[in-house]
């Protein structure tokens, strides 16, 4: 759970992170020299303005050029952004570019080079009418995508320049989606309007934010300054801003207790893909096996040989190298789990405590062997691109893709062990012996040889957690012990050899997890819960699926 | 007909092992000091200040091993938590050995130097008394003894035993450990306590402290011994014996098993928060580390390589390892954990009775399984039957 | 008089006042019944193993019970001394000891000496050490610290040793008794305890003829001083035997009588020969 904490990726953004920014930039570039070439140029004027050296006139200008949006304005506009807008001795505006200078009224190249064009400084106020005016002209994009970025944008950072662009786009868009959030950018700016029924119709319709910052922006209607004044004057905003707080507070409540349900979910399938091998090896054949958050490791390992594997020889198709790594880490651990049963278990059923410190001592050797042959250091395995970002959802909670990956394969793993368990003649003849193991030897049941695949196929189930924790998780030679004591908790939690049980201990555990530690702090949270696990197991010893009755032996 | 209590207690040791502790006893309190002491370096039979401070780290680890012994081998309960109540004993003492820096931290306050750096004002609650020895010995006994006792109190009621009780003991090491981690719960977060100066005003670092703390360590360890010998031959020790064989019958004929486990259990953490105490000022550091999960588990092994069940095999499993340790650590650091971990294979396949099994069957005595199981007591029987 | 002071003179004296009282602890048998079970029912995930069971065993009194498998001895047994708590139902040891509100040591204290179905003794002590800790004595942890056995602990010892004629055996490790050793040393153990009622689960399975015929008459001298309710499927012992029996099935009681009256009851011959 440590190691899992870092790793949450999720939560309610207002920004685009900047990588993502910078590629729809780009793109939108592309669409606008392609589509936009018919349109005007941009007006002498507004060129004029921006040539002057003073910060003001040349925000208006970039509000312009946003505003009029023409292919060579955009071009004018990523000139500013790039550094690549420069004045010449003449007082003409040029776009630097790697193979020469443009002219920045029309395009076109200019020769010779002009040698003492100086490029224009940007500073913050400059950026952020930039970016104000990037997202107006993208506004008006075919691109979904971009329309919803710039949407975004225009949300958080309308001013009242951009009204006369932010109405028509209002008009004219089709999707719900980004109408929605451009109506919340015009009620904003309206906020700020001198007509009291403007800013009530405004205040009413921030109220279908679900944004913290919205709420602020309300709440801050609502104080009084020092002399006793509200800073809203009229009470019908006030009234309306205080309903509007009081939806986007339901809002944002149901959105934490969503995020904080699914970061739970999340831990849980992780709790259980790790705990699943031992729910064989401890929960079916009752071997306490130490070892356990080694061979988590070893599966973990394995998946970053395959990804290395694919880097070198096959580099077309590494984002598939996951699904390569699934069978391959399975085997692994399977190998690695059936030869520390033929060479140690084995000798040892029937003596839980020495079991236990014999495996003990097999995962110290894993360890040091690991370190040996990777070294110390953790070793750094990458998501493959289908599974980084994330799917937005409500309230711009954005469930990140490898956490639904997770979730999705600890339900097949889950079903896996199932069927393996119940369905085949393999599973029938492990609960024969587990069971009964002289009798089962009596009715000619292999019972030396379905031991060791047993084990096997517990330690395979742990590679297969270990394939998924790698995608999550740090990947180091000490990675297992970090997860020894969350897996036992949940086998035992859930009730020695109990399936259900052990699904809904992850769960219950992942979710707990979560909830504290929203309200404590991750440390105290994890104390909280193996707190809680100890006074649990006080109650029921059996777990929470126990056997009751006369199968229950003193 | 009654003997008096002190005469039993002589009576529980056979003689020959009265004379190795003798013999131990005179190693550890004249020979070694005077060695360290009054010899000079360059003479071969010189002991180095490293070999004092290891050998008397050595000396509480053994405790803690007959303590393990205690609940592990004569009442089969096996914790793997074991190192929780001999950090917090170290702990406990370690608060103390704070206080006694005084102003000559690297602040130059009366607040120890962590506690600065984290920008507090004033001592916490808890630091109450600190300052005090006497007080100080009270935590160490009072804190892992009560610790102890509540969560046995509550595992035992509840029946839990064999490997679940183990798990929930690694569970509470590892839970303690992370609270320790915590900058704020006022214990020196990552760090620990360390940069001790002195003991009751003397000087932490002289030979002469060394020496004494080393003879304490050792006479410790005799003590210990001596009880833990008590113990499994009086009649408590049969109890526990029945207990690990079969519980519920000790149950039906009237014995509440819950309360000696209770009793043996809370003994043995607070032998251990005594080693702890002792461990902490040799070696000069504590950090929450002491509290992982592998260093109780380690304390196992000590026990199993000198053969559990029987006391002084804990005690030789401590040296057996310890100084294997202290050798690959510095000569081969890479080949310790392959050792520690063939150690512990080898010894749970091979050697189940451990050093002190494989001796007694060379020796072509019939190894007596487990227990040393008292031979005065079924002979007194015999003559009173015939 | 203070009240205190009434009660501690009527406890001494008895009845003295009309209605009789009793110490809380102690076993009343004032009504010649040693345990009363009335209607005891006990399930086990939708299982009913005991059915509204109802039983009395009067002091001093030996009663067979039998049974098909699955009828409910077992159960029973375990209800008797606190193991198994009921889902409804009584227990009364005597007239004022409740057992359902008892742990195993509390009842064993108050005097229900019980032999497993296995014999369960410690192996890893020896004969003599396995009847020293059954002794009837203070059972404290405290106490057992500093206790050290006293002569006449130590006739008692022999005693019984004699009695389970394992007198040869008294420094040998119980786990390498024979089977039908094991048995007796578990019955040595109970008289060790000098229980009032004695619960015995089939403690003549495994021995030879003339270890369950010697058994019988150990049980037979037994009784009037003490209670015995054994479990057993052996009818030749419980013949042996010659009290009263009681048949269980399906978790409920369905016959009591004398042997031969209980042998022609057309239930239980349906029940054991039927289907």
């Amino acid at each position: 759970m440590r190691c899992v904490g870092s790793g949450q990726q999720l939560k309610r953004s207002n920004i685009m992170p900047p990588s993502l920014f910078h590629r729809l930039r780009l793109l939108c570039l592309v669409l606008c020299c392609t589509i936009g070439a018919a349109h005007a140029a941009p007006s002498p004027e507004t060129l004029a303005k921006m040539a002057e050296d003073d910060s003001d006139s040349r925000i208006e200008a970039i509000a312009e050029l946003g505003a009029e949006g023409s292919a060579q304005s955009v071009a004018v506009l990523d000139a500013l952004a790039d550094e690549a807008l420069a004045l010449t001795g003449a007082g003409r505006l040029v776009i630097l570019t790697d193979t020469g200078a443009l002219d920045a009224a029309t395009g076109a190249a200019i020769d010779p080079y002009p040698d003492d064009a100086d490029a224009l400084m940007i500073n913050n106020r400059i950026r952020r009418a930039l970016q104000s005016a990037k997202a107006a002209t993208n506004i008006r994009a075919t691109d979904r995508s971009t329309r919803l970025a710039a949407a975004l944008q225009l949300r958080d950072g309308a001013d009242e320049a951009l009204m006369p662009l932010l109405e028509p786009a209002l008009a004219a868009e089709q999707d719900k989606e980004i109408r929605a959030i451009l109506a919340l950018a015009v009620a904003r700016v309206n906020l700020a309007s001198e007509l009291p029924a403007k800013r009530t119709r405004a205040a009413e319709l921030l109220g279908d934010s679900a944004d913290a910052s919205v709420k602020f922006m309300l709440t801050a209607l609502l104080e009084k300054d020092g002399n006793g004044q509200f800073a809203e004057p009229d009470a019908g905003v006030r009234a309306a801003a205080k309903a509007s707080i009081n939806a986007i507070e339901r809002r944002l409540a149901i959105a934490d207790l969503a995020s904080t349900a699914f970061t739970g979910l999340s831990l849980g399938s992780i709790l259980l893909l790790a705990a699943l091998g031992l729910a064989i090896t401890y929960g079916v054949m009752g071997v306490i096996n130490m070892a356990h958050g080694e061979l988590l490791m070893v599966g973990a390992y394995a998946t970053y040989v395959v990804q290395g594997l694919f880097r070198t020889h096959l580099p077309e198709y590494i984002d598939s190298y996951v699904i390569a790594a699934v069978p391959v880490a399975f085997f692994t651990a399977a190998a690695v789990g059936m030869l520390m049963e033929r060479t140690v278990i084995r000798w040892l059923y029937g003596r839980p405590l020495e079991t236990l410190l014999a495996t003990w001592g097999l995962s110290l050797v894993l360890i040091q062997t690991a370190r040996v042959i990777f070294g110390p250091q953790n070793v750094e395995v990458a998501n493959p691109a289908w599974m980084s970002g994330g799917v937005s959802t409500y309230a711009d909670i954005v469930l990140p893709w490898n956490r639904l990956v997770i979730i999705g394969f600890a339900i097949f793993v889950l079903l896996l062990v199932w069927l393996m368990m119940q369905k085949t003649r393999l599973g029938m003849f492990v609960r024969a012996v587990t069971q009964n193991r002289a009798m089962a030897g009596c009715v000619g049941v292999p019972t030396a040889r379905i031991d060791t695949l047993a084990f096997g196929i517990g330690a395979g189930i742990a590679g297969l957690g270990g394939c998924a924790l790698s995608q999550v998780a740090n990947v180091g030679p000490a990675m297992g012990q970090g997860y020894i004591v969350d897996s036992f908790m949940v086998v035992v939690l859930g009730g020695v050899g109990q399936l259900a049980g052990a699904v809904t201990a992850a769960m219950g555990l992942g979710l707990m997890t979560k909830i504290l530690e929203g309200w404590a702090g991750a440390v105290v949270a994890k104390i909280l819960v193996l707190v809680f696990i100890i006074i649990f197991i006080q109650k029921r010893p059996q777990g929470l699926f126990a056997l009751k009755g006369r199968f229950v032996e003193d | 007909m009654r003997t008096p209590l002190s005469v039993r207690m002589f009576q529980s040791l056979p003689r020959t092992a009265w004379l190795a502790l003798a013999i131990f006893a005179a190693i550890a309190w004249i020979a070694i000091p005077a060695a360290h002491l009054l010899l000079p370096e360059s003479s071969p039979f010189h002991v180095s200040a490293y070999t004092v401070t290891l050998l008397g780290k050595i000396l509480c680890y053994a405790v803690v091993a007959v303590a393990m012994d205690l609940i592990w081998g004569y009442a089969g309960i096996l914790s793997l938590g074991h190192g929780v109540f001999f950090a917090l004993g170290g702990y406990a003492f370690g608060m103390y050995l704070m206080r006694q820096i005084g102003t000559d931290g690297s602040y130059g306050v009366a607040l120890p130097d962590f506690m600065v750096f984290l920008d507090w004002k004033a001592l916490p609650w808890f630091w109450v008394g600190s300052d005090s020895f006497l007080w100080a010995l009270i935590m160490v006994v009072a804190v892992p003894g009560l610790l102890a006792f509540v969560f046995g109190w509550f595992a035992f009621r509840s029946r839990i035993k064999g490997v679940y009780f183990s798990i929930i003991t690694q569970a509470l090491t590892y839970a303690t450990m992370l609270l320790f981690f915590r900058n704020e719960t006022g214990f020196g977060g990552n760090n620990g306590f360390t940069d001790f100066k002195r003991i009751l005003g003397y000087d932490i670092t002289s030979p002469q402290m060394r020496l004494v703390l080393f003879g304490l360590s050792a006479a410790l360890l005799i003590a210990v011994l001596i009880l833990g010998r008590y113990l499994v031959t009086s009649k408590f020790g049969r109890v526990l014996a029945a207990i690990r064989d079969a519980e519920s019958r000790v149950r039906f004929i009237g014995y509440q098993p819950t309360q000696y486990k209770l009793a043996i259990w809370t003994l043995s953490a607070v032998l251990c928060a005594l080693a702890g105490a002792l461990y902490v000022p040799q070696v000069g550091i504590i950090n929450p580390s002491e509290m992982s999960p592998a260093n109780s588990i380690e304390i196992a092994v000590w026990v199993a390589v000198g053969g559990r069940g029987t006391l002084i095999g804990g005690v030789i499993g401590a040296f057996i390892v310890n100084l294997a340790k202290s050798f690959f650590t510095v000569s081969f650091p890479d080949y310790w954990l392959f050792f520690l971990g063939f150690l512990f294979i080898g010894v749970t396949l091979f050697l189940p009775d451990g050093v002190v099994g494989l001796w007694r069957k060379l020796r072509g005595k019939r190894a007596i399984e487990d227990t040393d199981t008292p031979t005065e007591t079924p002979a007194d029987a015999k003559g009173a039957s015939a | 008089m203070s009240t205190a002071l009434s009660q501690k003179l009527d406890a001494v004296s008895g009845n003295a006042s009309g209605g009789h009282r009793v110490n809380p602890g102690e076993l009343d048998l004032s009504h010649k019944v040693i345990l009363y079970l009335d209607g005891i029912s006990v399930s086990f995930d939708g299982f009913k193993a005991l059915n509204d069971l109802s039983l009395t065993i009067d002091a001093g009194e030996l009663r067979a019970i039998i049974g098909p498998n699955g009828a409910g001895k077992t159960t029973m047994m375990d209800v008797i001394t606190g193991k198994t708590r009921p889902d409804s139902g009584t227990a009364f040891f005597g007239q004022s000891l409740d057992l359902t509100r008892m742990n195993e040591p509390e009842i064993a204290h108050a005097g229900i000496g019980r032999k497993f179905q296995k014999p369960t003794i410690f192996e890893q002590l020896t004969v003599f050490e396995n009847l020293e800790l059954a002794m009837k004595t203070d059972k404290r942890v405290w106490k057992s610290l500093f206790a050290q056995l006293a002569s006449d602990e130590r006739d008692r010892v022999a005693d019984t040793l004699q009695r389970i004629r394992l007198v040869d055996e008294a420094d040998r490790l119980a786990g390498l008794l024979s089977h039908g050793q094991k048995q007796w040393l578990e019955i040595g153990m109970l008289l060790m305890q000098e229980p009032r009622l004695l619960l015995l689960d089939e403690p003549v399975a495994g021995m030879t003829d003339e270890e369950t015929e010697r058994t019988a008459e150990l049980f037979v001298s037994l009784a009037g001083k003490h209670s015995l309710v054994v479990v057993e499927h052996d009818m030749a012992f419980v013949e042996a035997l010659g009290g009263k029996v009681t048949v269980l099935h399906e978790g409920a009681v369905l016959a009591e009588g004398d042997l031969a009256t209980v042998q022609n009851d057309a239930r239980v011959i349906e029940v054991y020969l039927g289907r």
